[in-house]
């Protein structure tokens, strides 16, 4: 499920990935260490990098959908999805997209939301890829993984750049698999911009 | 003046990609949809291909992104051309110290923001959005860069709709589109 478990152990980048992601404790709301990855686009190296070791990995699959969840999703997938030769599909929050859509919602700690898809972004049996920068507890991702079954696409894994403790131990989500480069940072006293 | 040479082949693909959706968000408004773009590869890389013909070797350091569509334009902008991507945000989704600035809308105001410490004073920027309208939200994004000491170099936008003028809000700053709608 790590990249460094996957065939990525000591790769120099995971690091320079790592370091490049800033703590910020209390967002949105205290008791929470959020973990912020605009640094990482800050580092023109570390962000090719990092998409890098994702287009090294999917280039071969057949992979011809690649679906990012709005919106940090959306600062990944594009990327991937050109250097692979895919179409990038943006998985948006309600009211947002302006054809049909199809919604699925999942539960968050209070309450719940809603993920939608354009009908006819994907095809039966199209195979996909979903990213988003981090996962917690899976709920937004598993509510990806469904819109894209709904529509007949099969979802080859999940890739994110952050894997919170709570996914720990899970290699897999709704049975697809997951792929995540880093663990999240702790906080330290030397971290900025 | 900047648009596209309309003889540019790749043009007319790419503007044939972009779906109108009347009455969206509501009745009077044909929506341009470029979500039709990104399903069509070919599309896709070359409208990224034509900024990216545009801005490489004009020691263009900052490319930044208005949320959110213009997430999904501006990073492989950026990683083509050796620059860094920086979001600009409605309030409260970038976590930390930011700067923000406020802009009319047609009813009312809204807020885009930027991380403090993601670009240096001196820095040459791109200004990146799917789409110019009145130019409101490029307006303020101009102001948020130029406020910390960054030279907007120009705005991209893959289309402009000249009817709501958002070349001439722009004033001095200089527009460049792909197709004009």
């Amino acid at each position: 499920m790590f990249a460094a478990e996957n065939g990525l152990k000591g790769d120099p980048r995971l690091q320079g990935i790592s370091e490049a992601i800033r703590v910020v404790p209390g967002f949105p709301k205290p008791g929470i260490m959020f973990q912020d990855i605009t640094p990482l686009f800050l580092d023109h190296k570390v962000f090719k990098d990092t998409v890098d070791i994702f287009v090294d990995r999917y280039r071969d699959m057949g992979i011809s959908v690649v679906a990012g969840v709005e919106a940090r999703g959306f600062m990944f997938g594009p990327s991937i999805a050109l250097a692979i030769g895919a179409k990038f599909v943006p998985l948006r929050k309600p009211g947002k997209l302006p054809a049909s859509v199809i919604s699925e919602q999942y539960v968050l700690e209070y309450g719940t939301d809603c993920l939608e898809m354009h009908v006819g972004a994907v095809q039966p049996g199209e195979r996909a890829l979903v990213i988003d920068d981090l996962i917690a507890t899976g709920g937004t991702l598993s509510a990806a993984i469904r819109l894209l079954e709904r529509m007949g696409a099969e979802v080859v894994e999940c890739a994110c750049v952050i894997g919170l403790p709570e996914v720990k131990g899970q290699c897999r989500l709704r049975g697809k698999p997951l792929y995540i480069l880093v663990e999240p940072r702790d906080i330290d006293c030397c971290q900025g911009m | 003046m900047a648009a596209q040479d309309e003889k540019d082949p790749r043009i007319a693909r790419i503007s044939s990609s972009i779906r109108i959706i009347p009455d969206f968000p509501k009745k009077g408004i044909l929506f341009q949809d470029i979500t039709t773009l990104l399903l069509d590869t070919k599309a896709f890389k070359d409208t990224i291909d034509l900024f990216v013909d545009r801005y490489k070797g004009k020691n263009i350091s900052v490319v930044a992104g208005i949320e959110a569509r213009g997430f999904i334009f501006g990073p492989p902008i950026a990683l083509a051309i050796g620059a860094k991507f920086v979001p600009l945000r409605k309030p409260k989704k970038l976590p930390g110290e930011v700067i923000s600035e406020e802009y009319s809308l047609e009813y009312g105001k809204d807020v885009i923001e930027m991380h403090v410490g993601a670009v240096q004073a001196g820095e040459r920027a791109l200004v990146i959005d799917d789409l110019i309208a009145t130019g409101g939200t490029l307006c303020a994004a101009i102001s948020l860069l130029e406020r910390v000491g960054v030279h907007v170099v120009e705005c991209a936008c893959v289309i402009e709709l000249p009817e709501l003028k958002g070349r001439e809000r722009l004033e001095d700053k200089p527009l460049f589109v792909l197709i004009s709608g």
